[in-house]
């Protein structure tokens, strides 16, 4: 059996390989595996150095911020330089404070457009939709923050929480849209049908039946766009701004373990570096767990559900 | 008739209750109204989406327009950067955008291809999902703790031993590209952090582009005697060829808009030079820097200029790269 | 040819002859003249058939005649379907004798699935609810609301055991219904469409996806349920047609070609397109 009778070689570039091989006869088959070694052996290399700065920037964040992470890191407010005992207390508040505002705002609408995207997807509005959303989620995170700044922030006259959450919720759609569409698509027409012969209303077949059906997924794919946004810290610059003393009010400026991050990191000081490693190795654990959470809620349902 | 013992149409076994059968057919009419909600509160959420984008246009253009309208277009070939004296032009600024991105896209593109072809093609089974994790998970680690890294361990790093090695040693110190004092934070610096923050995304691509290639193109190939690498080379990569253009897209996109890592190493400063050891911006870096400083209505409409133009430069480079993907989807016929 | 024309002919709301014992039965549902269409393609062409209470009344075909459509159209599920149409009558009788057509304007599709139920080719439970839950959810949009716990516990327990299904769930009621195998979930929907206490029973190849032991009780139990109901099932299986109904349609290329009591449609047909399909020669 010929290669040409497989079908293999009626496809895109048929005449391309035959016309490589060809070529390549006029060469050793010594030469041809040594440069079939040595290219594997660069793939390896790209792995290798395409892992190696994660595992090098986690155990060196281990390593510089653990020192500093003791039991008055989460009660303690920061200090002024020289002084010991500071902590992030206000900022990691301060992040879930804001991680809340943005789910106010981005869930609602977010699950919302997916669930008029799975519905009605072949409308002029939902085809704008998906494009859109891949448009905004390619935006770069300092555009959103200095749109937040000049729509919120600018006519009010201060910083705010509530700007922060605003900017981190519009961060928010375009992810949650597109999971939540995803997983809507994945359940079977069939359910659909059962419920509406049942003699149940459009919206209680979407809403009880489907969404229902799909939520495990849809509340992974929100877990994720909270992960995501709990690390950013260019919305927040001029909008929460960060704030050196405790708050929780969403009309004054608020603290944020990013924001708290950044102005440690680029000051002079070296007790101020210390916490900024501590800091980041708490974000970073704080990601890492809502993303798990994410895995978890999946994995849990899909076990239980098992034939 | 009804067999004995079976209620009628309808009612329930209690009996009790208005009644119901086909009399009442037209009266419920309950679930019409609701669907009707239904259906206006996800239009409306939906629409939620190209409104907000039509919204930040609208805010963003109408805060940089006083810049552009004192300015006009040569604002974005403008070179001087200057606060003090009221002349703003965004030229070092997209010009760092630029050269950064270059770097940042010819350091991790070959080493991303490479991962990606390594996990598609030679990891053995046992080792492919963890490599993959944890290419992946590079994506999720946030910008401020790359931009910490880099203020702690690459600039110093370059200080001490790139920078004196490429210059001195390698004697490219008299070139354009390597000349000048080398502080530490560079161009150089910026495009290398910006390399390994882009790397997962160009890898996920390809990745998924390189194993949606069908068998048959790689059996073919082997068929004719060639090495796994020719394999690879003359038969796989041209198939995922525009996949894979896509996922670099994708990359040049991050890098472009990428603010806190890049504005922790890169020097912050208005100028353009050639070479790769000296400071310079980035539009991402030079609004995150001045923007909290801005000393009048012009400067800050300036910087809002610049945030409107990357908005414009992100939304084209997106739009392209939406449509290689959707292009590559439609030839494989998902 | 007699009993072709009868059925060509708009059927008058009395009671259809010729059912297996005798009895006169009233007619439940009907179709007056229905033709459906899938966007431009017309699928169901002028069909007149009436489905008498007690009896189970099969309809038959090969595959693409229409039947599923048929079905679809008597309670309204067709116009779910985007670009689907459907015109003519569905006659649905209730209690007081009075007919009404389930597509006049005015009517609320979503009322008239109420008053029937169905059953699909696929076991659909509705994976995030418990067993007792599936059975209950058609009360939860039932005409007078949902009725009390211990009413609801009640009518599944009823359901449950017309579906021939209690004895084997009564100890895991609040166990998810995907547990289940899959003769056990259609029975389960069966149960389900049951518990609203439906007068008419639609069934669209029940136990197409279903192994043969499974097949056979649902067979029997769909024999048994006649009683009291009006039972319409669509089945690419003859041979169980014949097992189970009491009438029988044929269908072809949208049209309605003949009915008549089972045993005479299979036996001594009348018209010759049904008699190449009962022995086998198309389809």
């Amino acid at each position: 059996m010929t290669a040409a009778s497989r079908g293999g070689l009626r496809r895109s570039h048929p005449s391309g390989v035959q016309r490589a091989f060809a070529a390549r006869t006029g060469r050793t088959l010594g030469r041809r595996r040594v440069v079939n070694g040595a290219m594997i052996a660069l793939t390896y290399l790209a792995a290798a150095l395409t892992t190696l700065p994660l595992i090098f920037i986690l155990a060196l964040l281990v390593e510089k911020g653990a020192s500093s992470i003791r039991p008055h890191f989460f009660t303690s407010l920061p200090v002024p330089v020289g002084e010991v005992g500071g902590g992030m207390a206000n900022a990691i508040v301060g992040t879930l404070i804001l991680i809340a505002t943005a789910a106010a705002i981005g869930l609602p609408v977010g699950i919302g457009a997916g669930l008029y995207v799975a519905e009605y997807g072949r409308s002029r509005l939902a085809t704008a939709v998906r494009f859109l959303s891949d448009v905004l989620n390619g935006l770069p995170s300092i555009v959103i923050g200095i749109f937040a700044w000049q729509f919120l922030v600018r006519p009010i006259g201060h910083f705010s929480a509530l700007s922060g959450g605003v900017a981190l919720g519009a961060m928010m759609i375009p992810l949650v849209t597109r999971t939540t569409e995803e997983m809507i698509r994945l359940v079977p027409t069939s359910l659909n049908e059962a419920a509406l012969a049942l003699g149940y209303s459009r919206w209680r077949t979407s809403l009880a039946v489907v969404l229902r059906t799909a939520l495990p997924g849809i509340v992974t794919g929100a877990l994720v766009a909270v992960a995501r946004i709990a690390g950013e810290t260019a919305p927040l610059l001029f909008t929460a701004f960060g704030n050196q003393f405790w708050s929780v009010r969403l009309t004054e400026p608020i603290a944020a373990l990013p924001l708290q991050i950044f102005t440690y990191a680029i000051s002079p000081y070296d007790d101020w570096h210390a916490q900024a490693w501590a800091g980041a190795l708490v974000l970073i654990a704080l990601v890492l767990v809502i993303s798990l959470v994410a895995r978890f809620v999946t994995r849990a349902r899909f076990g239980a559900a098992a034939d | 008739m009804a067999a004995p013992g079976t209620p009628p149409l309808g009612s329930t076994s209690s009996g009790t209750g208005p009644p119901n059968g086909p009399a009442a057919l037209g009266s419920i009419r309950g679930g019409a109204v609701g669907d009707r909600i239904y259906r206006w509160t996800i239009t409306g959420f939906a629409l939620c989406v190209p409104l907000l984008l039509a919204l930040i246009a609208l805010e963003l253009g109408s805060a940089a327009w006083p810049a552009f309208r004192r300015f006009g277009l040569g604002f974005l070939a403008e070179s001087h950067w200057d606060a003090v004296n009221g002349r703003f032009g965004a030229g070092p600024a997209i010009f760092g955008t630029v050269v950064s991105s270059i770097i940042a896209l010819l350091v991790a593109t070959p080493l991303a291809i490479g991962a990606a072809i390594f996990l598609s093609e030679f990891a053995p089974s046992w080792l492919r999902q963890p490599v993959a994790f944890l290419v992946d998970l590079l994506a999720a680690i946030p910008s401020v703790v790359y931009g910490l890294w880099g203020i702690f361990v690459l600039v110093p790093l370059l200080r001490t031993h790139v920078m004196p090695f490429l210059s001195n040693t390698l004697r490219l110190g008299g070139t354009p590209l390597f000349s000048g004092p080398a502080y530490g934070p560079s161009m150089l610096a910026a495009g290398l952090i910006l390399a390994v923050m882009i790397l997962p995304y160009i890898s996920a691509v390809s990745r998924e582009v390189l194993l949606a290639v069908p068998r048959s193109q790689r059996e073919a190939a082997l068929a004719l005697g060639a090495t796994r690498w020719e394999m690879i080379w003359d038969a796989v990569l041209p198939y995922a060829r525009s996949g894979i253009v896509g996922g670099v897209i994708l990359g040049l996109g991050r890098a472009l808009g990428e603010t806190m890592a890049v504005t922790m190493v890169i020097g912050n400063r208005a100028e353009i030079s050639a070479s790769l050891f000296a400071p310079g911006y980035t539009m991402a870096s030079l609004i995150a820097n001045e923007f909290s400083e801005a000393t009048n209505e012009l400067h800050l409409s300036a910087l809002m200029a610049v945030g409107a133009t990357l908005f414009a430069i992100t939304l084209v480079v997106s739009a392209i790269a939406r449509w290689l993907v959707w292009r590559v989807s439609r030839e494989a016929g998902t | 040819m007699f009993a072709t024309k009868i059925a060509r002919e708009v059927v008058a709301p009395r009671a259809a002859e010729g059912a297996r014992d005798g009895v006169r039965r009233v007619t439940r549902i009907a179709a007056h003249g229905v033709d459906a269409w899938f966007g431009a393609a017309h699928v169901i062409r002028g069909v007149s058939l009436a489905f008498a209470e007690g009896e189970v009344t099969a309809v038959i075909g090969p595959s693409g005649c229409g039947k599923s459509t048929l079905l679809r159209c008597l309670n309204r599920m067709h116009e779910t379907v985007s670009g689907a149409r459907v015109s003519g009558r569905v006659l649905l009788t209730g209690p007081d004798g009075v007919a009404r057509d389930v597509y006049e304007r005015g009517v609320n599709a979503i009322a008239v699935r109420r008053h029937i139920g169905m059953v699909f080719q696929r076991p659909t439970p509705f994976p995030t609810m418990s067993i007792r839950d599936n059975v209950a959810a058609g009360l939860r949009v039932a005409v007078e609301g949902m009725p009390p716990r211990r009413e609801v516990d009640t009518i599944v327990e009823d359901a449950l055991r017309r579906a021939a299904l209690w004895d084997e769930v009564k100890d895991r009621l609040r166990a998810s219904a995907v547990a289940l195998s899959g003769g056990q979930q259609q029975r389960l929907c069966i149960a389900r469409a049951l518990a609203t206490r439906p007068a008419v029973l639609l069934l669209d190849e029940p136990t197409a996806s279903l192994d043969p032991i499974s097949s056979q009780r649902v067979e029997e139990l769909v024999y048994e349920l006649r009683r009291g109901m009006t039972v319409v099932i669509v089945t690419h299986n003859m041979q169980q047609a014949a097992r189970v109904s009491d009438r029988t349609a044929f269908m072809l290329a949208g049209e309605l070609i003949e009915v008549a009591p089972t045993n005479r449609l299979f036996t001594a047909p009348a018209d010759q397109r049904t008699e190449a399909y009962v022995t086998g020669r198309f389809g």
